[in-house]
């Protein structure tokens, strides 16, 4: 037993990146502009050790939650931000789908894939409270400048993954299905619709549940929905019923998270 | 699929009668429930503002133009304050949503049914109120500035990224875990060398996601008072200077399209 191996007894794991000098060179980077970033924040240390107290007992204040006070205000709001999102997800992907189709490389011609492709990135670009400052400036106060906010919102959104997952299909049937002489409008329903369609009633869902967490927030610069609710609760330092609508919109999102994982299983 | 005979014909149908049956109520319920809630939303809508709406536009649009170009000289600042609270409240956000993901994974909770249900509630919490609405409580608690936009960005953040990992996490192969485990590895080898090295590429995809997704988000955070874009933004609005409005819009879409470019270009590179 002398030919005992040269190899080393300890065993390193491999770095993540191979090369030296990129991996020291993006950890000085790191190290660098945490240093900036840090230096450059001007932070009131007094400011937030006094505030620290404070935000002890404005989380008191939330308990316990008053969901009776208040309760016709919450419930008019709720129910305002589920018609929203319901008519916003409709509309929304009702338009993405045309969007969608142009702006996948496989089924539209070069001019129209840019045009369809510069609206997704118009309407990714800007946050639904940005959009909705605009909208609520165009169509007035109320629920309908929501909905066409998150409508807007949900074509970026929506748009973009169809496109995708269109980009990604199977050539194949599609050459079957165009082989019978189908018309246009059959090569999609028979051809792409069923390649797409599973993923894409499961992304419905998800941006339902999108929809419904922004159509809270939206009514804070006034395009209706419980968010006006909510900001008028904050404002009149009635934190119990801000409580109140908190843990109502946390229920309804577990709610639709859990009923949407159980329509994916029963479409797929 | 069925096939039926009609006057001697075979026909081909892509789903038997009864189903097609069913599948065509449900588009007939989802449709007059759609129909049920915009006559509800047309009753709350004031038409004679909705029908100007292009009148206002126009007009909006008039006054936009040209932007304001010398203003850009007060927007850097701004700027830079929006992408540090992007990032660095990802930063912050990934280093708490590790553990939490950890814990909410089935495979390695450290208790099924005390640990796991809790993790699942800070992910839902986290995940349902939006980063505005954390703004809007941080803002009150310590006081406006960037502080308060990094805290409500990683808050949001941490459901986003615990929720992806730890399905990332439930997802692996546990046979190369049995191989390291069967090495002699104690428990925290078995993590770093059994399971990390497998979750890795997610972990790092779901970062520069979310770090994208935040960029997007810190532009708005300053309109409740927590730093960046969003204040000047916010200031022009109220003060309706309409020509320094369109100059910030541009340079948040000229960010939102860089950083979208990076977070792409990064994920192909690790996927």
């Amino acid at each position: 037993m002398t030919a005992v191996s040269d190899a080393p007894r300890s065993w390193i794991k491999p770095p993540l990146i191979k090369r030296g000098w990129l991996r020291w060179s993006l950890g000085l980077g790191v190290v660098i502009y945490l240093a900036l970033a840090l230096g450059s924040m001007d932070v009131n240390w007094t400011r937030v050790w006094e505030g620290l107290p404070r935000g002890a007992r404005f989380f008191a204040a939330f308990f316990p939650p008053d969901f009776t006070g208040r309760w016709h205000d919450i419930s008019d709001g709720m129910l305002e931000s589920l018609y929203m999102t319901v008519a916003s997800t409709v509309i929304g992907i009702a338009i993405s789908i045309p969007v969608g189709l142009g702006a996948a490389k496989n089924m539209a011609p070069r001019f129209v894939y840019y045009f369809c492709r510069a609206i997704l990135a118009l309407s990714r670009s800007f946050q639904e409270i940005i959009l909705a400052i605009f909208f609520v400036k165009l169509f007035g106060f109320g629920p309908f400048a929501g909905v066409v906010t998150l409508s807007f919102a949900t074509i970026g959104f929506y748009g973009k993954l169809l496109a995708e997952d269109i980009e990604d299909t199977d050539p194949l049937p599609l050459e079957a299905v165009r082989a019978t002489g189908a018309g246009w409008l059959q090569w999609i329903n028979y051809g792409v619709q069923p390649q797409v369609m599973p993923r894409m009633i499961g992304l419905a869902l998800y941006r339902l549940d999108i929809n419904f967490r922004e159509s809270a927030v939206v009514g804070i610069v006034g395009a209706g929905g419980i968010g006006a609710t909510l900001d008028t609760a904050f404002n009149r330092y009635e934190f119990d019923s801000a409580a109140a609508i908190l843990l109502i919109i946390i229920a309804i999102v577990m709610l639709v998270e859990y009923s949407s994982s159980y329509v994916r299983r029963w479409v797929q | 699929m069925t096939i039926t005979r009609r006057n001697g014909t075979l026909v081909w149908h892509r789903r038997a009668r009864g189903v097609q049956f069913a599948t065509w109520l449900t588009w007939a319920a989802a449709a007059a429930l759609f129909v049920y809630c915009w006559q509800l939303i047309s009753q709350k809508t004031i038409w004679p503002f909705v029908t100007d709406a292009p009148e206002q536009a126009a007009d909006l649009a008039a006054r936009m133009v040209p932007p304001d170009w010398a203003f850009i000289t007060a927007l850097w600042r701004p700027m830079w304050d929006t992408l540090n609270m992007a990032t660095l409240g990802t930063a912050l956000a990934i280093v708490l949503a590790v553990p939490i993901a950890y814990c909410a994974a089935r495979n390695t909770t450290p208790s099924a049914a005390m640990v796991r249900p809790v993790a699942l509630f800070i992910i839902v919490s986290s995940r349902s109120i939006n980063a505005l609405i954390w703004a809007l409580m941080l803002v009150t608690i310590i006081g406006p500035g960037v502080l308060a936009g990094i805290l409500a960005i990683a808050l949001r953040s941490i459901g986003f990224c615990a929720k992806l990992l730890y399905e990332a996490i439930e997802e692996i192969d546990e046979n190369q875990v049995e191989a390291v485990r069967c090495t002699g590895a104690s428990g925290a080898q078995v993590t770093a060398f059994g399971i990390v090295p497998q979750i890795l590429p997610a972990f790092a995809g779901i970062s520069v996601f979310r770090w994208d997704i935040n960029i997007r988000e810190s532009t708005v955070l300053g309109l409740v008072g927590a730093g960046g874009i969003g204040l000047p933004l916010n200031a022009a609005i109220t003060t309706l200077a309409w020509t320094r409005v369109s100059l910030i819009l541009l340079i948040i879409f000229a960010t939102v399209i860089v950083s979208e470019w990076i977070s792409a270009k990064v994920r192909h590179a690790i996927i």
